[in-house]
């Protein structure tokens, strides 16, 4: 708990402490360029990465949600058979406690469905296709145990498709997925204080002469630290701000796909899930504050 | 002001100080002496904590330097005017900024206004060149501006390593005259030197004790210098 405190009044120095000892450290130098566009350029994967786990996430939560609550009834039966069964089942369902509705999928619906195979011709009055019944379940559902006991008896050609085992996989996958995209981000979170430790680590190196005039003059580690603190957390923020800016524009003119491209169109931000991207570059300066305090803490603990 | 009592320092394993006793008074105006690499930056390193005793004890404005805090050791420098033979400045900024930086650095920059500054920079000949960056600056005048940045706190203790070792005989004497005015205003100064003509006018002028680095160890010197 100390250690927080000391941590957040170490920021709050970043933004109220004195702003004159930033002069201490050269203004220019390759570090200062490094360390802004590698902020720019994770700010901008972490966009695409937030994104693409905030799309999974949407995805899986839908698949999830629409075929829970849906399941299907499919007859095969010989022709002389099947009108009975499908009456036979329909009865069943409509009777079954859990089961909102039960509809019978007519011809064109089942031709739909086919087309992506079969073309649009399909001649299925010639075919013998199984006939489909749609079922829509109430929140609580049926019981399915029962439910396939019930239609074995009363249909025999009738088996109950309740999606599970199709939905358990793409739903993993879409969790999979989202947590891939966390995982990245914390990856891109991880690489940046890396590269910013780097690049601190290079600065305080340059800065030798600079670091033991300010200790021959009285200067305390906190002094010194800070401001190269402060210069390389403003860097990352700025560079960050722009790579979320970039990435945030990119994601928003993403070319619209049609319903066939369902799930690229999903890889954008909705409504208040916009919001999410800002909290990169804070985040960003934070990396950048927590990577180059330590960096600089160390090195001024080696100098005498 | 400074007490040493049988401190020591050694460094990969060889003896650079041993048994090295002395009790300066506030006030006091010393020169250290000894051949180049007797051992004299040594003693001034280990008078502001850049270097901490091995051996013995050192004592620094009545604080004993063993277990001090890095806190408190900036809080003794702060008190400690030092000048290098190669003065070292923050290069990118103006010679004005680089004087006053001990006072920046401290939260004190209110404590010193503009008419004492000019005052601090006038005395050391510098006026026309608070402008210019460090490396626009003679060696003279970049020692000069070392002495002010280092009485710009008004330190108790200054010290000052070769202080001359670069400069012209005019020059020399500039800096010295400057230090011992400083002494006179009270400031207890100690100067490492190898340069017996300098310690020679100065002892003319004011009451300096010499003390001089033999075999590792610091003894007062007597009227042969």
């Amino acid at each position: 708990m100390k250690k927080l405190y000391v941590f957040l009044g170490n920021l709050t120095d970043i933004s109220i402490g004195d702003f004159s000892a930033d002069k201490v450290v050269p203004p220019s130098g390759y570090t200062a360029y490094l360390t802004s566009f590698t902020a720019g350029a994770m700010a901008f994967l972490a966009v695409f990465a937030m994104a693409l786990s905030l799309a999974t996430g949407r995805l899986a939560d839908r698949w999830s949600g629409e075929l829970a609550r849906t399941s299907t009834v499919r007859i095969s039966a010989p022709e002389g058979q099947m009108l009975a069964q499908l009456d036979a089942v329909v009865n069943v369902l409509e009777t079954t406690t859990g089961i909102a509705s039960a509809r019978v999928m007519t011809d064109d619906e089942q031709r739909r469905l086919l087309e992506p195979w079969f073309g649009p011709d399909l001649p299925l009055e010639n075919l013998p296709i199984p006939r489909l019944v749609e079922v829509l379940e109430e929140s609580k559902g049926p019981d399915m145990e029962g439910l396939r006991l019930r239609l074995s008896a009363e249909a025999p050609g009738a088996v109950l498709d309740d999606h599970t085992r199709w939905r358990r996989p793409l739903v993993a996958a879409a969790s999979r997925l989202r947590s891939l995209g966390a995982i990245a981000i914390l990856l891109i979170a991880g690489s940046t204080a890396a590269m910013i430790t780097l690049a601190a680590q290079s600065a305080l190196a340059a800065n030798g002469q600079v670091i033991s005039v300010l200790r021959l003059v009285g200067a305390r580690d906190v002094y010194i630290a800070r401001a190269f603190v402060r210069r390389f957390t403003m860097r990352a923020l700025l560079g960050a701000i722009i790579g979320t800016t970039l990435g945030m524009v990119a994601i928003l003119f993403l070319p619209s796909a049609a319903e066939e491209g369902a799930f690229l169109t999903g890889l954008g931000f909705e409504g208040w899930y916009w919001m999410w991207p800002l909290l990169i570059p804070p985040l960003a300066a934070l990396v950048a504050f927590w990577a180059t305090r330590t960096a600089a803490f160390r090195a001024l603990a080696r100098i005498s | 002001m400074l007490q040493l009592q049988e401190a020591g320092f050694s460094y990969g394993g060889r003896d650079i100080l041993t048994d090295v006793s002395l009790d300066v008074a506030p006030g006091s105006f010393y020169f250290l002496t000894g051949p180049s690499g007797a051992g004299k930056t040594t003693f001034l390193r280990l008078c502001y904590q850049a270097l901490m005793p091995t051996r013995g004890i050192v004592r620094i404005l009545d604080r004993d330097v063993r277990g001090l805090e890095r806190e408190d050791i900036t809080q003794i420098r702060r008190r400690i005017g030092v000048v290098h033979q190669d003065c070292k400045f923050v290069d990118h900024l103006s010679m004005a900024e680089n004087i006053k930086m001990p006072l920046q650095v401290s939260g004190r920059s209110s404590e010193l206004d503009d008419a004492s500054f000019r005052d601090l920079v006038s005395w050391v000949g510098l006026s026309a060149h608070m402008d210019a960056l460090p490396d626009e600056l003679s060696s003279g005048e970049r020692q000069r501006a070392a002495l002010a940045r280092a009485v710009v706190m008004s330190p108790d203790l200054i010290l000052a390593d070769e202080p001359t070792g670069n400069l012209d005989w005019e020059m020399a004497q500039k800096i010295l005259r400057l230090l011992i005015e400083l002494n006179k205003m009270g400031k207890t100064v100690i100067i490492a030197t190898h340069d017996l003509q300098l310690i020679r006018t100065a002892k003319s002028k004011v009451p300096a004790r010499v003390l001089r680095i033999a075999n590792n160890k610091v003894q007062l010197a007597g009227a042969d210098l």
